[in-house]
């Protein structure tokens, strides 16, 4: 029981970590960005080759993962995705799909098709004894890890200036524009910071969500659930609905194997039906 | 269009039948992908509702006919009505889900109807097969004539029948006054009650239609190979519909179905080279498309005449 709890907040955490930038992109520029998986791929590919093949350092490993995939999301979005702000939904999606397909064909031709797997290092492998229960130590660490990430992300979010122009944007990019906040760079920065989380979250979760070419479409209905539920306006909502989302994951997988993902299908459908404006929005928001 | 380029284009469709006798098979997808685009076009394309989930209909319509013939009952046009019938009442039924307003709700409530579905598919072996596919199916003569045979002769003027039938009913429904409310609808949906139009039953009434074309697709599908796979309610279906529909020219019947066509021909070139490399050539083209944006190869088309008269 213990384990499944352990398990599923674990789960919850890098969902969370993973789907925190889309969140932002989907609440700022309006923009239905369904490759948002595929920087979690790359980071975990870049965390994986850097740490099998150098021989790098578990923690280098995912600093460079971090770092690398917030460039590439900076790089597109330059290239590619500021040309698509505030055209119609369907080409968003097109275009985003596109990419999916891409990075999926391009992972599977330089890495092939099949899982990847990753050596822990020792301090992070093994199961400590508490209370009498074998708690997993790297379970014990994502949640440190991303517990730390949360905080760093709220903070930064509600003391910062860069936080409380980002809201202001998110709120109404029109006023704020007004105002003089550089609401283009503004996103360019979040974007590049989004998709650097997404990879984090990418090389942390190789281990716990496993890797191979399909991971982003097999991932992004969980991203979208976890922003449809969470709303765009905090750190505190999408973390909130990733938590829940890992526990019913976690728990419908391991008490009733036999329906597979049916029941996370069938509560994102319930939920967005239930509280189609997100789990903790204002109703009168917007 | 004009008629003589309207009697062209089905006399080539037709003609496919003695100009490639052996790649009939190939031709009849090309035709049921037309008919699963065109059921998406009506739609997306008229009545300017996105959809991530429309394999769904697909995939329901070909289980439907699929398991009825393997219960015994393989006459081919009343299994197409079936299957019509059976995809038209999802649409009914989640149509109130889908059209809740905005197009991020649409699109997620549409992807994740077709995930359930597919699941239950995935998690149901007794019934849909499972993994393996549902096999047995056995379908009678067409009007108890024309017995489907080896080379998709059967198969491939049955698809095209069935094809011309529905594009004929597509053409009468989109000029009808509903036809043209929806595309009222698409250009700004909050004028239209203006006019007099009530938007959502509108909308509902377009995507239950749609559903029903999309569930013939399927059944046609199921019908012309005998065969169902958890395939027919894929992801990879809806995407690749929308691609297809983009590739035409969205809004118009004849680019949807050229689209489908074209599709389904440079899918069998290019995957003979590799698979992989045909999902990134799907990929460029999905981002190359999105990019240049609207008109697709009817577009293109147009352009080019325009430009010489």
């Amino acid at each position: 029981m213990l384990t499944v709890l352990l398990d599923g907040l674990a789960a919850g955490m890098l969902l969370f970590v993973l789907s925190v930038g889309l969140s932002v992109t989907l609440g700022l520029m309006n923009f239905v960005n369904l490759a948002h998986g595929a920087f979690g791929m790359a980071g975990g590919y870049l965390c994986v080759v850097l740490l099998n093949r150098l021989g790098l350092p578990f923690l280098a490993c995912l600093l460079a993962a971090a770092l690398c995939t917030g460039l590439l999301g900076l790089a597109l979005e330059r290239l590619l995705y500021r040309r698509l702000y505030g055209r119609d939904h369907l080409e968003q999606v097109l275009f985003s799909i596109g990419l999916v397909f891409i990075a999926g064909a391009a992972v599977d031709w330089l890495m092939g098709a099949r899982q990847q797997l990753i050596t822990l290092p020792p301090w992070l492998s093994g199961r400590v004894e508490l209370g009498g229960v074998g708690l997993g130590v790297y379970r014990l660490f994502l949640i440190a890890v991303c517990t730390g990430l949360l905080l760093a992300l709220h903070l930064g979010l509600v003391r910062t200036r860069f936080g409380s122009r980002l809201r202001a944007a998110v709120d109404d990019a029109v006023v704020a524009r007004g105002l003089g906040i550089p609401v283009e760079r503004l996103f360019a920065v979040t974007f590049a910071l989004g998709s650097g989380l997404a990879g984090l979250g990418g090389a942390l979760g190789v281990e716990v969500l496993g890797l191979d070419p399909t991971f982003p479409l097999k991932y992004m209905v969980y991203f979208l659930i976890v922003v449809a539920v969470g709303g765009a306006n905090t750190v505190i909502g999408p973390f909130l609905a990733a938590i829940l989302l890992g526990l019913v994951d976690v728990a419908g997988k391991y008490y009733l194997p036999q329906f597979g993902a049916f029941g996370i299908y069938t509560a994102m459908v319930a939920l967005l039906i239930l509280r189609p404006q997100g789990l903790l929005a204002r109703a009168a928001a917007r | 269009m004009r008629p003589a380029l309207e009697a062209g284009f089905w006399l080539l469709a037709l003609s496919g039948f003695w100009l490639m006798p052996e790649q009939l098979p190939l031709l009849g997808q090309a035709a049921i992908a037309a008919l699963f685009v065109l059921s998406l076009d009506l739609l997306v394309g008229y009545a300017g509702v996105l959809t991530l989930g429309h394999a769904a209909f697909f995939g329901l319509g070909a289980y439907g006919a699929g398991l009825l013939a393997q219960q015994g009952w393989g006459e081919p046009l009343s299994g197409l009505l079936a299957a019509a019938l059976l995809a038209g009442l999802l649409g009914l039924l989640t149509a109130p889900l889908v059209l809740r307003g905005g197009d991020l709700p649409a699109l997620m409530v549409t992807l994740g109807l077709s995930l359930m579905l597919g699941e239950a598919a995935n998690k149901l072996p007794g019934l849909t097969g499972g993994a393996d596919g549902l096999l047995g199916v056995e379908i009678w003569p067409v009007l108890g004539l024309f017995r489907f045979d080896l080379h998709g002769r059967t198969a491939f003027l049955y698809a095209l029948a069935v094809l011309f039938l529905l594009f004929l009913l597509a053409r009468r429904i989109t000029a009808s006054p509903f036809g043209l409310a929806l595309r009222g609808i698409r250009g700004n949906a909050r004028r239209m009650p203006a006019l007099g139009t009530p938007v959502r039953r509108r909308l509902v009434a377009a995507y239950a239609l749609s559903a029903a074309y999309a569930g013939i697709a399927g059944a046609l599908l199921a019908q012309t190979t005998q065969f169902v796979s958890l395939d027919a309610l894929s992801f990879q279906r809806s995407a690749e519909g929308l691609l297809m529909l983009v590739l035409g020219g969205l809004g118009a019947l004849y680019g949807a179905m050229l689209g489908a066509i074209v599709f389904t021909l440079a899918h069998h070139l290019l995957s003979e080279m590799s698979p992989l490399f045909w999902q990134f050539w799907i990929g460029l083209a999905l981002v190359g498309l999105a990019l240049a944006g609207r008109g697709g190869l009817l577009g293109l088309g147009a352009a080019l005449l325009g430009r010489r008269a």
